[in-house]
């Protein structure tokens, strides 16, 4: 087969890919996800644990060791049917606290520890590199197999040249759909489905392949037995010690592994899904595995004995002339290679970006938190680390040659991730254990994995000196790597995992047993351990800050984004029971709940530090935790409706007392409302009276004249407008207005509405930053009178911005059926204590100098929103003056 | 802490879920045993045990493993949003 | 030299025909469109009479006013009060804050003229 048709076949299927990770993006961004988020594709996204070391690695392990390929599907499905014990309640957790990776959920669990977070982040990063070597090299193997294999064929591409191909080509595809949102509870809908498509390629191929040799090649399943005794295989011994260690290492690296965890954990979209996957995963493992065995049998039978059996599944049909299976076969390795990659690179850069970088940035910068794009910055620090993860595979790659067999590689990786699983378990199910515990055991665990099997895998003098192998360091003969403490003859694997997990699970027991756990710590503990006990609200964190919610919220912003932030906050402030403002009081379950969206983004230890920062460092003492402990006990002896009563009851007091206020306000201004209008009236009056009354008396210079004629003339002006705009907001108000609907374009009148404001000012150029394609949309709605009210907001902005250099922006959006348009200046802003007046009637902003106009502009604005069936509020927290309008996109005429 | 009242004595259906959940929890022990219970026996290609045996034994375990989860799985996540019983 | 009028007032018409006014009868008018710096404004000027807006930006004329009765240096300065909220409360609101004279907005050119004249003569307390 032809070099150049070969990578049009790959290319062909990295856009077939990409185009189904776009298209499903697209869905997800207008919310109709449909069964795309269905437990079939939860399953099949699960699938990843079938790297191209399953694929091509399983057949090449069996034709080496027998059965024992069987152990590392074996495991994970013990772990799996056994979902109710450990898979539900991991599931639960990552839901609950928002975790966003393995090294984030051992952070939140040990207080928001960032140096756990830290470590064991390093940890992830060193045991992955391997394992992501090994999928670059299954890819050049391959590439080499087809250069090879045919007569027809090519030159051996450059194996070096063909790895930093791939890897560069997976770091691009990985950094378009994995960077897209910043709260990984938002998932990669693109990524998950992806990599669903390509657990089913992977499988057909396999299988095609599997049904061709036993079918095919041996002749069905009777003939297959009797090849299979009759094959080198039959002489397999099962060792006792290895397969039951195997066992055990896979079912803990299912749990452990980052990318399973990413799947399993972050990307679930429901719990429910779970227990569909709880067989189904089994079943697709099974299923891959059922043809691995003839595969290696009728390999080792027709191929030359010096063939890779890691190569068998390309190698097989390709000896038998079978060119399209091989060509399927060849796509399915490359789906298993690139799908492993891309989320473990995306698991991987999460945690780099949450644990190391954004701290280290935060260290730095401790005003960041408050200014500064954080979105953006975020995303960049992901976007570097996958392709530094990719690097450093590369690198692996090219340091180790790609020599060492498939398997091994991998099971090296395995134990190096099973480190996690006493943090991980003892987090958990054991409240008592402390972050020292896990600190202990992490490191202990690590240094024991690296000492006793990944430096020894280099072979001897590559990276430990053969002297040491051989004798241990400086002589010692009970510190040799691979045969710690004396225990000699044991499988250096098998002894590894061993030491390690029994050293780590040591350590951190003790260490546990030993330390004290600080507040944060002892909060977390309960609230992970009784996950799904009662849980009388979140564990409160805060106490009442002296936080200004306004502040939260720029920070939330920078984070969320402006929608999800101000959503989130709106949402808090209804559930107040306020219906004016935006902005809740910072109450604990409001900061809590806060704090939980923020590690969404960015991972727990991060969130409190930076809601910290503004709330100020707010200390939780153990007595506090008593408090609070006695506090829920007390709660729990309510009923669940009394609960219910109560917080309705809160609510409605809450609505209760804002009415009042808004009574008590209005009442005043009611009063106020008659002598405003006799001011308004007499001021104009006083000037027509004076200069009229000049005017009579004569005897003037006829330019004098003419220009008391012009301020009367101006003053009557003044009176008319007065008049219509109490007219027109008294119509408006009794709701007898006559709309005249149609379908218009926002854009136009909003170009209308500029050039109609121009004449505020005209001396002050001011800068719009618009959107033209998102204005480009027709509403059905009272063109003239909208456009009425962009004058107003823009007028507004020309006269009251005092910015050096004036700028205006205009956000267009749809949001679930309704426009939303933003008009945002940057100048002052509007103080605080006047943004909840301001659409009164007569309401002028304090010190404001010299306004023109009754202060009627803003109220005939929100009368006339009201009636298009929309509504018009204050945005806090844009850095400048900003109204929000909402407004139907289509508007229809009420029944009369 | 003071838990809330129980009932001693559940109805027919919870009644049910509750042991349909430590069978659950049984499984994976049950599952366990299958698959070490090979290591006991005598190893392979001595003449009295054949690998494809072993093979045949492995994936019908495995399939039966598989269906017994199968029909738990309904009934568990059903169970799902009730109170904890540990 | 005539005597001196310090105005307050910020609508730039209303000042502009009061001084047409005043200075047709002889008045030298100063005039202030901003409550801010009024009070040290009439301490420096120490004018004859005082005409003062009720309704200002930056301050109201009611504070002006207690300032300058705070002062000792112009607690005595007649000042005569413009309100174009005609009602009686703002009235009483001016004179218990120490306004000598009241007019409320429109008024005729005669009324004003004749407020100066007799608060300049001394007839302050008189009303």
């Amino acid at each position: 087969m032809p070099f150049n048709l070969l990578v049009l076949a790959c290319l062909a299927y990295v856009i077939f890919l990409f185009s189904v990770a776009f298209l499903v993006e697209r869905r997800a961004g207008q919310g109709q996800l449909g069964w795309l988020r269905s437990p079939l594709v939860y399953t099949l996204s699960l699938s990843i644990y079938c790297t191209a070391w399953t694929f091509y690695g399983a057949v090449g392990y069996a034709a080496r060791s027998g059965l024992e390929f069987l152990t590392i599907y074996l495991g994970p499905t013990l772990v799996f049917i056994g979902w109710w014990w450990l898979l539900r309640k991991l599931v639960r957790i990552g839901r609950r606290h928002r975790v966003t990776s393995i090294a984030d959920l051992i952070s939140s669990r040990f207080g928001k520890s960032n140096s756990l977070g830290v470590v064991a982040t390093l940890m992830a990063v060193v045991a992955a590199t391997p394992y992501i070597a090994l999928q670059l090299q299954s890819v050049v193997l391959s590439f080499g197999v087809f250069a090879s294999a045919t007569p027809d064929g090519f030159t051996p591409p450059d194996a070096a040249q063909t790895a930093i191909w791939v890897a560069a080509g997976l770091a691009l595809f990985t950094v378009i759909f994995g960077t897209r949102n910043l709260d990984a509870k938002e998932q990669h809908h693109g990524i998950v489905t992806a990599i669903a498509v390509e657990a089913v390629v992977k499988l057909v191929a396999l299988v095609a392949v599997g049904i061709f040799v036993v079918w095919g090649l041996a002749g069905g399943i009777g003939p297959m037995l009797e090849r299979i005794d009759a094959s080198p295989l039959a002489g397999w011994t099962l060792q006792p010690g290895r397969w039951t260690g195997l066992l055990f290492l896979s079912g803990a690296a299912v749990i452990c592994l980052p990318r399973m965890f990413q799947v399993m954990v972050v990307e679930n979209a429901d719990e429910g899904h779970l227990s569909r996957a709880s067989w189904a995963f089994p079943a697709y493992m099974l299923a891959m595995s059922l043809f691995i065995v003839p595969i290696a049998v009728m390999g080792l039978e027709r191929l030359p004995a010096d063939a890779n059996p890691d190569m068998f599944v390309l190698t097989l049909p390709l000896s038998e002339g079978q060119g399209a299976l091989a060509m399927l076969a060849f796509l399915g390795g490359f789906s298993s290679a690139t799908s492993m990659v891309i989320v473990e690179a995306i698991a991987l850069a999460t945690m780099v970006s949450n644990h190391i970088v954004m701290p280290a940035w935060l260290r730095l910068r401790p005003a960041a938190a408050m200014a500064g794009d954080l979105r953006g910055l975020v995303l960049n620090a992901r976007r570097i680390s996958i392709a530094a993860v990719m690097a450093m595979g590369y690198g692996y790659h090219s340091l180790s040659g790609g020599s060492a067999a498939l398997a091994a590689i991998g099971l090296i990786a395995f134990v190096g991730v099973a480190q996690f699983l006493p943090a991980m378990i003892g987090g958990i199910f054991w409240r008592g254990a402390t972050r020292s515990g896990a600190m202990a055991g992490l490191l202990t665990g690590f240094f024991t994995w690296a000492y006793a099997l990944f430096l020894p895998s280099f072979g001897p003098d590559a990276m430990l000196p053969a002297s040491l192998l051989a004798e241990g360091p400086a002589g010692i003969g009970w510190l040799r790597p691979q045969a710690l403490f004396g225990v000699e003859g044991m499988d250096p694997l098998i002894h590894a995992l061993f030491w390690s997990l029994m050293l780590n699970g040591t350590a951190f027991f003790v260490v546990s047993v030993l330390t004290f756990p600080g507040p944060v710590e002892r909060l977390q503990g309960a609230a992970f351990v009784n996950v799904f006990g009662d849980q009388p609200g979140s564990p409160r964190r805060w106490s009442e800050g002296e936080a200004e919610p306004e502040q939260l919220l720029v920070m939330a912003q920078r984070l969320l984004g402006e929608d999800a932030a101000q959503a989130l906050f709106e949402t808090a402030a209804r559930a107040q029971g306020k219906t004016e403002t935006l902005l809740p009081d910072p109450t604990p379950e409001f900061l809590s709940e806060l704090e939980q969206r923020l590690s969404g983004s960015v991972g727990a230890a991060t969130a409190h530090a930076m809601v910290s920062q503004v709330v100020g460092w707010a200390t939780v003492s153990v007595e506090d935790l008593m408090a609070v402990a006695s506090e829920s006990a007390q709660r729990m002896e309510y009923s669940a409706q009394l609960e219910a009563q109560r917080e309705e009851l809160a609510r409605t007091a809450g609505a209760l007392r804002e009415a009042n206020e808004k009574l008590t306000r209005l009442s005043v201004q009611k009063d106020a409302f008659l002598s405003q209008i006799s001011h308004e009236l007499r001021t104009p009056m006083t000037s027509i009276r004076a200069f009229s009354e000049i005017l009579t008396e004569g005897d003037l210079p006829p330019e004098m004249v003419a220009r008391n004629g012009r301020i009367i003339h101006e003053e009557t002006k003044r009176l008319t407008r007065l008049l219509d705009d109490l007219l027109d907001l008294s119509v408006l108000e009794s709701g007898k207005v006559s709309l005249s609907l149609g379908l218009a374009n926002l854009r136009e009148m909003i170009d209308r509405a500029i050039q109609a404001a121009e004449q505020v000012k005209p001396e002050r150029g001011f800068t719009f930053h618009r959107d033209l394609a998102a204005e480009n949309l027709f509403l059905r709605t009272d063109a003239d009178r909208l456009t009425q009210v962009f004058i107003n907001l823009i007028s507004n902005a020309r006269k009251y911005c005092d910015a050096a250099s004036p700028e205006i922006r205009i956000n267009v959006r749809i949001r679930g059926g309704r426009v939303v348009v933003d008009v945002i200046d940057n100048g002052r802003g509007i103080p605080k204590e006047a943004q909840s007046t301001i659409f009164e009637k007569f309401t002028r902003l304090p010190n404001e100098a010299r306004a023109k106009g009754a202060g009627l502009g803003l109220a005939i604005c929100r009368e006339i929103v009201a009636n298009l069936g929309g509504s018009i509020a204050y945005l806090p927290g844009q850095g400048g003056a900003a109204f929000r309008v909402i407004l139907p996109l289509r508007l229809e005429r009420k029944a009369a | 802490m003071r838990r809330p009242r129980r009932p001693m004595f559940l109805g027919r259906i919870p009644y049910r879920r509750r042991r349909l959940r430590d069978a659950a929890r049984l499984l994976p022990v049950f599952g366990a045993f299958l698959f070490i219970l090979p290591a006991l026996w005598s190893p392979p290609g001595q003449g009295q045990r054949l690998l494809s045996g072993d093979v045949v034994y492995f994936f019908i375990a495995w399939a039966i493993l598989v269906l017994v989860a199968a029909a738990f799985a309904p009934g568990l996540s059903a169970a799902e949003d009730e109170e904890e019983d540990d | 030299m005539g005597k001196q009028v310090l105005l307050i007032e910020d609508e730039e018409n209303i000042a502009e025909a009061i001084r047409f006014i005043l200075s047709r009868d002889g008045w030298q008018v100063a005039h202030l469109a901003e409550g801010r710096g009024a009070a040290l404004k009439a301490a420096e000027l120490m004018p004859d009479v005082v005409i003062l807006d009720h309704m200002l930006p930056g301050a109201s004329g009611l504070d002006i006013l207690a300032e300058l009765r705070a002062r000792p240096a112009t607690a005595h300065l007649p000042v005569l009060m413009l309100t174009a909220k005609g009602q009686p409360r703002d009235r009483e609101a001016a004179e218990r804050a120490g306004a000598d004279r009241f007019l409320a907005k429109p008024f005729a050119n005669a009324d004003i003229l004749a407020e100066v004249r007799a608060l300049a003569a001394g007839e302050a307390g008189a009303a």
